[in-house]
Formats: C-alpha cells, sequence, structure tokens
C-alpha cells in the first residue's frame, strides 16, 4: 500500500525526513511513534500529497503529489488537532460527502455509533463543539466513506471510553483496510496495531512486529472490588462507564480489549486500595 | 462484510472518477467558492466590512438629505462620485488585509492540512477560494450602491444608470484587482504576519504613488511627462480613481495637461476600457502566479 525510497523532506537547513525507506503491505495496521519532531506529521503530510519531497513515495502505486485527488479518494484522515472551521457541522459533513462523491448518511451513522447525535448540531458551528465532539466528526467523516487506507494522527485522544470502544469495533470492521496510526506514546496505539515503526530525526529507527495483538472489537468485562469506599477512585471507574454496587467498594464494567493498557495505567494509582481487578474478556457469538 | 461493502463502495468511486472530469472540476469550484463565501459571512470583519458600505451610503444620503433641504437635492450623481472615491479608499486595504489574514491564517492555523486532505481538487480549492471571496467583497460595496439607487428610484429621482453601470464595471476590477494581488501574496507569504506585512507595504506604496509623489517626482526632477502618466496608468488605484473622474468630469480638466497625454493614447472610451481591463488583467495575472506557486509548493 505504501512504499516510501529514499524519502526527504528538508525545511530550509533542517531535514525533517532523511531518506526514509518504508513498506507497508495492503491490510497492515501500523503504529508510527517518535518523540515530537521526529517526523511523523511530516510523514503523513507527504503521503497526503501536502508536501513536497525528494525520493519516491507511492501510496496504492500512485505518486501522493501528481495523483492527488485518486489517492485521497481511498485515504481518510483524522487529524491530531481539529481544524478552526467556522462552518457548521452539517456544512462540513455536506462538504467532505460532497467532494469524496458519498453521501452524508454513512458519516451521521458512524457518528452516531461513537455517541455523536450529528443531526442534533447540525447547525452548530464545528468551532463551537467541545473537543472531544470535534474528534467523533473527523472520525466519522473518515469512517463514513470509502477508503482503504487510514492515516489517524492521535485519533482517539480526546474520546472518552465508551466512545474509544466504539472506534475500535469501527476500526475492527475493516480488516482489509490499511491503517496508520500515529502518536508519541507507544502505549496509546500499541493495543491497535500489528506492527511498530518509530521515528527519529526523519529516519526509521524501529520496525517491529506487535506479538499478541488484541482484536480490535474485544470487549473485556471487569470487576473491581476495592478495600474501603474511595470518591476517587469511584469517580475514576465511573469515568470508564462502570457501575457501582454493594456499599460503594464493588463496581462492574466493560472496557474495550485495546484499552486495556490504557485502563490498567489508570486503575493503577489507586492500587493500594484494590482487593479485587478481574478481567475477562467476553465469549463471541 | 462491512469490507465488501466498503470494498464495492471504493469501486464506485473509482468509477466515479472517471466520470468527465471538467463537470467534476467546475462542481467542486463552485463547492469550494460556498465554503469561503460561508465562511466568509460567519467572520466578523464581514459584519464590519458589510456595515462599513452600509453606513457609506447611509450616511451620504443623510448629508445629501440635508443639502436638499438649502439647494435642492442634486440628484444621484454626487453621492455615487463621493462614494466611488471612499470605496477607492476603503476597499483595496480591506481586500488585502482580509483576504491575507484569512488565507495565511487558514494555512497556519491547520485548515488547509485537513480541508486539503480531501480529495478535492488543488484548482478548485485556490480559484474556488478567489470566486468566493470576490463576491464576498464585491456584492457588499455594489447592493450599498444598489440601495443607493433603488432609494433614489423610490423618491422619483432620475438614476444615472450609464454612470452607475459604469462604476459597478470598475469596482468589480479593482475588486478583482486586490483580490488576486492577496491571493498572489497569500501564496508566496509563509505566515500570517508576513502576508499582512507585506499587503499593507504594498497597499502603501500604491496611495505613494498617487498625485502626491507623482507631482513631487514631476516638479523635482523634471522627468518627462509621458513617463509620470506611464508610472500612474501602472497603478490601479490611479487607473480607477482617473477613470471615476472621468465620469463627471468627461474632460478631465481636474487633472491639468496630464489628460492630453491619456486621451492621445487611448481615446476617451479607450481609456474606460484600459481602467476595467487592466486592474482585472493585472490581478488575474498575479493570483495566477499564485496559482503556479501554491500548486508547486508544500500545501500547509
Amino acid at each position: 500500500m505504501i512504499r516510501a525510497e529514499a524519502l526527504t523532506k528538508s525545511f530550509q537547513r533542517t531535514r525533517v525526513l532523511d531518506a526514509l525507506d518504508l513498506a507497508v503491505e495492503d491490510g497492515e495496521r501500523v503504529a508510527l511513534v517518535g518523540a515530537n519532531g521526529a517526523g511523523k506529521t511530516t510523514l503523513i503530510r507527504c503521503l497526503l500529497g501536502e508536501y513536497t519531497y525528494e525520493g519516491r513515495l507511492a501510496v496504492g502505486g500512485r505518486e501522493p503529489r501528481g495523483a492527488r485527488t485518486e489517492v485521497l479518494r481511498r485515504t481518510g484522515f483524522v487529524p491530531q488537532l481539529p481544524p478552526p472551521l467556522r462552518m457548521p457541522v452539517g456544512g462540513l459533513l455536506a462538504f467532505a460527502a460532497a467532494v469524496c462523491g458519498e453521501r452524508t448518511g454513512p458519516m451521521e451513522a458512524v457518528a452516531t455509533r461513537l455517541g455523536l447525535d450529528a443531526r442534533a448540531l447540525w447547525k452548530r458551528p464545528f468551532g463551537k463543539l467541545s473537543g472531544g465532539q470535534k474528534q467523533k466528526l473527523l472520525i466519522a467523516i473518515a469512517l463514513g466513506r470509502a477508503c482503504d487506507l487510514l492515516v489517524l494522527d492521535e485519533p482517539a485522544a480526546n474520546l472518552d471510553p465508551q466512545a474509544r470502544r466504539a472506534f475500535f469495533a469501527l476500526l475492527a470492521e475493516r480488516p482489509h483496510a490499511t491503517m496508520l496510526i500515529s502518536s508519541h506514546r507507544i502505549d496509546e496505539v500499541a493495543q491497535l496495531v500489528s506492527r511498530v515503526i518509530e521515528l527519529d530525526r526523519g529516519k526509521v529507527v524501529l520496525d517491529d512486529r506487535v506479538a499478541g495483538t488484541a482484536a480490535l472489537d474485544a470487549v473485556l468485562r471487569c470487576r473491581v472490588e476495592l478495600v474501603q469506599p474511595s470518591p476517587a477512585a469511584a469517580g475514576a471507574l465511573a469515568s470508564w462507564g462502570f457501575a457501582a454496587s454493594g456499599d460503594g467498594r464493588v463496581f462492574e464494567g466493560a472496557i474495550a480489549g485495546p484499552d486495556r493498557l490504557r485502563f490498567l495505567g489508570a486503575i493503577a494509582r489507586y492500587a493500594g486500595q484494590l482487593r479485587v481487578l478481574a478481567l475477562e474478556e467476553e465469549r463471541r457469538s | 462484510m462491512v469490507d465488501d461493502a466498503l470494498e464495492s463502495r471504493l469501486a464506485a468511486g473509482a468509477a466515479a472518477a472517471e466520470a468527465p472530469r471538467r463537470h467534476g472540476a467546475l462542481r467542486q469550484l463552485w463547492m469550494v467558492a460556498r465554503l469561503d463565501i460561508g465562511e466568509s459571512l460567519r467572520a466578523r470583519w464581514f459584519s464590519v466590512y458589510a456595515l462599513l458600505f452600509g453606513g457609506i451610503v447611509a450616511l451620504l444620503f443623510v448629508f445629501g438629505l440635508t443639502e436638499s433641504r438649502i439647494l435642492g437635492f442634486m440628484g444621484l450623481s454626487r453621492l455615487l462620485v463621493t462614494y466611488i472615491q471612499l470605496c477607492m479608499a476603503i476597499l483595496p486595504i480591506f481586500v488585502l488585509v482580509t483576504t491575507v489574514r484569512s488565507v495565511a491564517g487558514d494555512r497556519e492555523a491547520g485548515v488547509f492540512e485537513y480541508l486539503l486532505s480531501l480529495p478535492v481538487g488543488l484548482g478548485a480549492w485556490f480559484w474556488g477560494r478567489m470566486l468566493g471571496r470576490f463576491a464576498v467583497v464585491y456584492l457588499p460595496a455594489l447592493f450599498a450602491m444598489g440601495a443607493a439607487a433603488a432609494w433614489a428610484a423610490f423618491q422619483q429621482i432620475e438614476v444615472p444608470w450609464a454612470m452607475f453601470g459604469l462604476y459597478a464595471a470598475l469596482l468589480a476590477a479593482l475588486s478583482a484587482c486586490f483580490l488576486g494581488l492577496a491571493m498572489g501574496i497569500s501564496a508566496v507569504a509563509r505566515s500570517v504576519d508576513v502576508a499582512q506585512g507585506a499587503a499593507f507595504a504594498l497597499w502603501l506604496v500604491l496611495i505613494l504613488f498617487l498625485d502626491l509623489i507623482l507631482l513631487g517626482v514631476l516638479i523635482q526632477e523634471h522627468v518627462p511627462a509621458e513617463t509620470v502618466v506611464g508610472i500612474a496608468l501602472a497603478n490601479p488605484l490611479q487607473v480607477f480613481r482617473t477613470a471615476a473622474l472621468m465620469l463627471f468630469d468627461p474632460d478631465l480638466v481636474l487633472l491639468g495637461p496630464a489628460a492630453f497625454v491619456l486621451f492621445d493614447a487611448f481615446g476617451k472610451t479607450g481609456y474606460l476600457v484600459y481602467a476595467i481591463a487592466y486592474p482585472t488583467g493585472l490581478g488575474a495575472a498575479v493570483a495566477a502566479f499564485g496559482w503556479w506557486r501554491f500548486r508547486r509548493g508544500d500545501l500547509p
């Protein structure tokens, strides 16, 4: 799907991509990680045909700048920071759908699954939405249309646990789509991908396969029992959609499989108050 | 299953891409123009801009009506002359600054990064934005003038339609000229600050090369009149100003001997044609240069 040979991009005297070689096969789910300034965003912008470059780059056999619209027609993109658009939600959906030759219906359906009622917000300016709502809408635009390459820049950073679970399920429905998921934290994306590529100063410094990747649509039933009631721990668990039972010491809920590391990180700060922590993968029919 | 459905939609999309491209490009051009119009209408600068032109016409009417109590209403011509002079002062700087702020600002803020990740053609994006912006900057000025004409017609005052039409064409040429210059600057400048600075400097140079500097040069350096007139003819603001003068002073008596040089070179009708064609052509040429730079460079 993606082939880069000696891909180089410089801004004035700064070389941001340094003769980068990369091959991503169809259907691979790749995490693109690295510190700020490693070249992740620059690589993404080259793939989207937004930057000129030296060397060779092909997406689906086409050169992204020369065959820009053809490449972008098959590419869904979610940016890290939502653009400061004044247009209403309906206007943005209509524009995106029209230029992609699609209808807004599938995008609205994806938004609904993420917990966003796009129709109710149809006339609200995009810029007035919360960070999470903006992210859901941009994901809906990317996933609500036909594309076989998804370029996602910190896509789930602003999502609540329920929306994250829906997002992972949506990704799982595209087993043949190639995904490039950028993040500066490996733990954010490790469970989503089958391969990790780390960039540093514009070069690939690590290219590794991920063992034991959880299914994207896996769901873990979880039971937490505290030594004694704790409002702080209860609040944290409530934010993950857990329901309390008993005398406020027992909590039950479900988390998305790819979120297990994130969940364990969130619950770790209450480790001293844990009596029981049980995780069990739900059986699929 | 869902993936199969996606594959068939991808195939349908690819088939749609084979549909006549010219039709698709025009449709995208129109969509981008509408997008830009919508974004502009929601911006504060547009409210100020529209209020300014509406306010100018309202004020001119107030003064015109006050004057009419003493001397009798002088007709619409005088109002239009005053209006067009004010337009020359306001419209260029407004178009330059708001356009470069909007285009360079959008690039800096990440709007280009996102919207240009959608399969919209670069030509449709650049020229569509220019088309939309032209509508946004020109129509308020035209509507304000139209409102004046409508009010005059309602008051049963004769409307000089020929003059109205020529002013409308001159305003369109001036708008197109400064819009083209602004798009060119926006394509070259990599930040809002640089774009704004360049736009302001350009406006200042053009203002300085109106009569003030030209007369100084003429008097102090004994430069041939043809050269000075040539400089004036290269300045779209001066071209507009002279053509606007010509509509109520057909022999350009106010301009002095320079009028002879003009009329020898163009003739009266020829000069009016030049006054519309030159600024439009200059704007189009600079915009085309901007398009060339935009297409070849980094987009966000």
